[in-house]
């Protein structure tokens, strides 16, 4: 294994700082008090720390077989374009099923739609609208 | 150092791993066991990348690019069901 000490120093540096920021966010999933705040760990952190983990891997094989390979590229673009949809669709899906919020939150989502909080029911498509 | 910092990584994401499932298991709503089963999903592509450096082979990438596909499809089809009571309507 033919690796520069500078090289190896900035993999080890990208492959601790990926598993914390992993553990980090994990950490506030399982720790913060409603959904709404639950939510940030995951989708913030996590990402940022498997885009990391996934550089460092890119890194490694970089060094040791001598030509870049895009998969891991793949894998983490893949990841920072998913990652916002799937927490926007679950943060939708909280408003909509009304789940409870600390006393301490301010504010209240006013510019949705009666039908995405629940409000009243949505007409199926295929029986027509109103 | 390669190997220090792999293990430590490694343990770490295990921690990560053990957090998910104890969010899985007492999770009070639906949409927190969602978002705990999406988060296995990314730390579990975080541990086959590290499976990955530790065996010294590029062979299970594409099964990273698997999960992190099926993933994202299956969280956007359950948050679909729970929002509108139907997957493809």
């Amino acid at each position: 294994m033919t690796l520069y000490p500078l090289l190896e120093g900035v993999i080890a540096f990208l492959l601790v700082a990926g598993g914390a920021f992993i553990f980090i966010g994990s950490l506030g999933m399982a720790h913060l008090g409603d959904f709404y705040m639950r939510l940030h760990g995951p989708t913030k952190a996590t990402t940022l720390g498997i885009g990391c983990m996934l550089v460092a891997s890119m890194l490694y094989f970089w060094g040791t077989e001598g030509k870049p390979d895009i998969q891991e590229m793949l894998i983490t673009l893949f990841l920072f374009i998913t990652a916002p949809v799937s927490a926007h669709l679950l943060a939708k899906t909280g408003l909509h099923l009304r789940l409870k919020h600390m006393e301490k939150t301010e504010g209240s989502p006013v510019e949705l739609r009666p039908e995405e909080v629940g409000e009243k029911p949505v007409p199926h498509p295929d029986r027509g609208h109103g | 150092m390669l190997e220090i910092a792999l293990f430590t990584t490694l343990a770490l994401v295990i921690g990560a791993l053990a957090l998910n499932v104890y969010r899985l298991t007492i999770g009070p709503d639906m949409p927190d066991r969602l978002l705990a089963l999406d988060t296995m999903y990314i730390n579990s592509i975080a541990l086959i990348g590290l499976l990955g450096l530790w065996l010294n082979t590029k062979t299970y990438f594409e099964s990273a690019l698997l999960i992190a596909m099926l993933g994202f499809i299956s969280t956007v089809a359950v948050c679909k069901y729970l929002l509108r009571g139907d997957i493809i309507e």
